[in-house]
This record gives C-alpha cells, structure tokens and sequence, in this order.
C-alpha cells in the first residue's frame, strides 16, 4: 500500500497518526480511502466533491496538480504527502 | 567627466536612507466593494505593501534591529541576525541587514512561496528551509534549537516573543490610522500572524479612545489556505500575543478569502495578497453588521502585501472560464 503523511494541523483529525496507510492507483482513490478511514478529516480537504484549492498532494517531490490532478497515478509503495500553507510571520 | 564644472564634488548629504521609506503609507478607500453600504458606513485599508520591503513587516523588523543596536546587541559587520519567518519578515530583515551592514540567516518552511525563496536568496540570505508538514511551527523549533546551540554566534531576533515587534506598530501604525482618519476611527481589525500589528496598534488605538473595537482575524480551522495568518488555537502562541486586547475575533474561510482576492483586483484594482484579502472579508463583514443595525462607523483595517509573493497560486483565475 501507498503512505500518506499527515501534515500537524490535520493530525487532530487522524487521532495523532502522521503517516497512513491508504490503498487506490490515483490521488482521487487515495484520498477516497483516506478520508473513508478518517470521515473527519474530509470537510477539511473537500469543498463539496472538490479538493479545495489549497490542498497540494505531493507524490514523492511532484505536486499533483502539476501532474495529471486527482487522476494523477499513484504506484503501490508511493510515499505521498499532504502539504499545509504557512502561518504568519 | 560629469562633476568637471562643479567646485566640489556634490555630497549628497541630504538623500534618503532605505529605512526612511518605512512606514507613512497610505490609506486606501473602495469604489465598488462597499458601494452597497451606507455612507454612515466607511472602510479603508492602509497599503502596506508600499513599504520598500513590500510588507507591514519592514515596520516591526526595523523597530527589532533598532533596539537591539540601541542596546548594544549587535554590531554591523560583526552580527548574523537569526529568526524563524514565512517570508515576509525575513524580506525586511534581509533588506534592512543588508542596508545596515548584518548577514542574515532564516528558517523557513520549504513550502513558503517560491517568489518568497527567489527574493530571501536575491538579497543573499543564508536560508535553512524546514520540513513543510510542521509548518511555521516547525521553522520555529529548528530556529530555537540552532539559537539555544550558539547563542554567541548569532543574534536570534525573535519576532514572536519581541517587544520591539508591536512596539513599531504602537510609535508608527496606530498613531497613523489616528491622524489619517482624524481621530474618526471606530473598528480596527488585523490578521494574527505574530500578532503583533494587532497588539502594538490596537493598543495606540484605544489610548487615543477606548471605545474603538479592537477585532482580531484568524483562519477558521486549523488547516486552511491563509498563508500569514495563525490559528492561535492549535498553534504555538506568540509572546506577544494578549487574546484579552481584542474585542471581538472574527474567523475567516479560506475560500471567502480567495474570492475576495479575485474581487479587490477585478472591481478595485487592488491585486492584494491573501492576508490582506482576508483583512478585506472580516472588514465587510463589520461594515455589513453596523449597516443592518443602522449604526456608523469608521472601519480602518491593513493590507500587509500585494499579490506579487502568491502569483503561483491556483485560485486566481479559479471559476473563470
């Protein structure tokens, strides 16, 4: 199965866990499985059926977006990262 | 040669230092985004993207490096200024070290915007980028582990936890918002990133009159879009930061703030950065609130930067066909 690393702010979500382990071939199955496991967690990176714009999930060091979005593939033991925008200062 | 004709050379005693361009800047009214209220009703903004770092931040990083010279703390030549920044700070560190004769070193979440990394490194600052999933919070622990390591080797400036951060709002921001809107003034609201544009006016503010509502912004969750603001909640709270100052926080969805960035540029002409459309939505929303109770106001809130950091952002032209 792929991983997915859970950045700080969303952990409350995930009760604690950073890393998880989600099956799916595309960013869209991925964040299904995801956000099936933790139902918590959706309201926070959907807006209705869509990712909000922005949530940028990185394979590896590609952002998906720059790829193919959510039909972007994702191979069995891709490490896959959910990255937050950053806070004053 | 051009001085031939001249007697002595000319010594130009009289030009301007980078820092006199610090702050003074202007306060903005809106055509069309408040046309719907009543003229009982104002808002405006302070353009603080006309400072020459491009940010609010060059009033609170001046105000840091002022201090500690004053104290003896650092020395030109001699100091590395150190801190933890987004972006926006450390652009005024990196102009003003550079003006004033300081290297410069910062922590930064390898996510910070990659027109934030170009201008840090075009001003030659040593940059450290920190692991994106812990955010600023992140950038802050590595700073203070390095800062606490060899604390003779740099001077860790610290803007969540120095006073000198809000202090330059308190001598420059709130006397500006007082004297630009002839004492009128009856709501501030500012966005909490250090808090400290918030503490340091809010403070002049209700010095002048206590009546004035002091409102603070903040992201309605934890995860969300704003970059520059914090939620204080689940974040690690800045020193500076007293919750009893304001009167009122308002909390701000990230998808409300974008749409308003679209609207600042298309129907004002105002190409804002997130924060500063942010600022917009919690402004609206309080002019909105004393129209539909028939009461006056003079809302006064600050647009921290222009968009030209967030240009790479999708949501733009997000909707347009």
């Amino acid at each position: 199965m792929a991983n997915i690393k859970i950045p700080t702010p969303l952990r409350a979500y995930t009760s604690g866990q950073s890393v998880i382990a989600v099956s799916g071939g595309t960013v869209a199955e991925v964040l299904e499985d995801l956000t099936a496991q933790y139902p918590d967690l959706r309201p926070h990176i959907y807006d209705g059926d869509q990712l909000r714009s922005f949530v940028n999930v990185f394979i590896g060091e590609e952002n998906a977006r720059d790829q193919h979005g959510m039909a972007t593939p994702v191979a069995e033991d891709a490490q896959l990262r959910i990255i937050p925008s950053i806070a004053g200062g | 040669m051009l001085f031939t004709g001249l007697a002595t050379p000319p010594t130009l005693a009289s030009a301007a230092r980078i820092e006199a361009l610090i702050g003074n800047t202007p306060l903005l009214g809106f055509q069309r985004i408040t046309a719907h209220l009543p003229p009982t009703v104002q808002v405006a903004a302070k353009a603080e993207w006309a400072n020459p770092g491009g940010s609010v931040k060059d009033r609170a990083a001046l105000n840091m490096i002022l201090e500690a010279e004053a104290h003896g703390l650092i020395q030109p030549g001699k100091t590395t200024l150190l801190d933890s920044t987004s972006g926006n700070t450390g652009i005024a560190y990196a102009m003003l070290g550079a003006a004033r004769g300081y290297r410069v070193k910062l922590f930064v979440p390898a996510n910070a915007s990659p027109e934030r990394l170009k201008i840090l490194r075009a001003y030659g600052v040593e940059l450290v980028l920190t692991d994106p999933l812990e955010g600023s919070d992140g950038a802050i622990e590595a700073v203070r582990e390095l800062a606490a390591q060899e604390p003779q080797r740099y001077y860790y400036v610290n803007q969540y936890n120095n006073p000198a951060n809000w202090q330059a709002h308190y001598k420059t921001t709130g006397v500006e918002i007082w004297e630009q809107t002839d004492g009128q003034v009856t709501h501030f609201l500012a966005g909490l990133g250090t808090s400290g544009t918030l503490m340091g006016t809010g403070r002049r503010l209700k010095e002048y009159d206590p009546a004035i509502q002091v409102i603070s912004l903040q992201p309605d969750s934890p995860f969300n879009g704003l970059e520059g603001l914090k939620h204080m909640l689940t974040a690690i709270r800045p020193g500076i930061y007293d919750p009893a100052l304001a009167d009122r926080n308002l909390e701000i969805r990230t998808e409300a703030t974008y749409a308003m960035a679209r609207r600042l540029a298309r129907e004002e002409g105002l190409l804002v950065g997130i924060s500063a459309a942010a600022a917009m939505v919690g402004a609206l929303q309080i002019a909105e609130e004393l129209a539909a109770e028939g009461e006056p106001g003079c809302i006064v809130t600050l647009f921290p930067d222009s968009a030209s950091k967030y240009l790479s952002e999708n949501f733009w032209v997000e909707g347009d066909a």
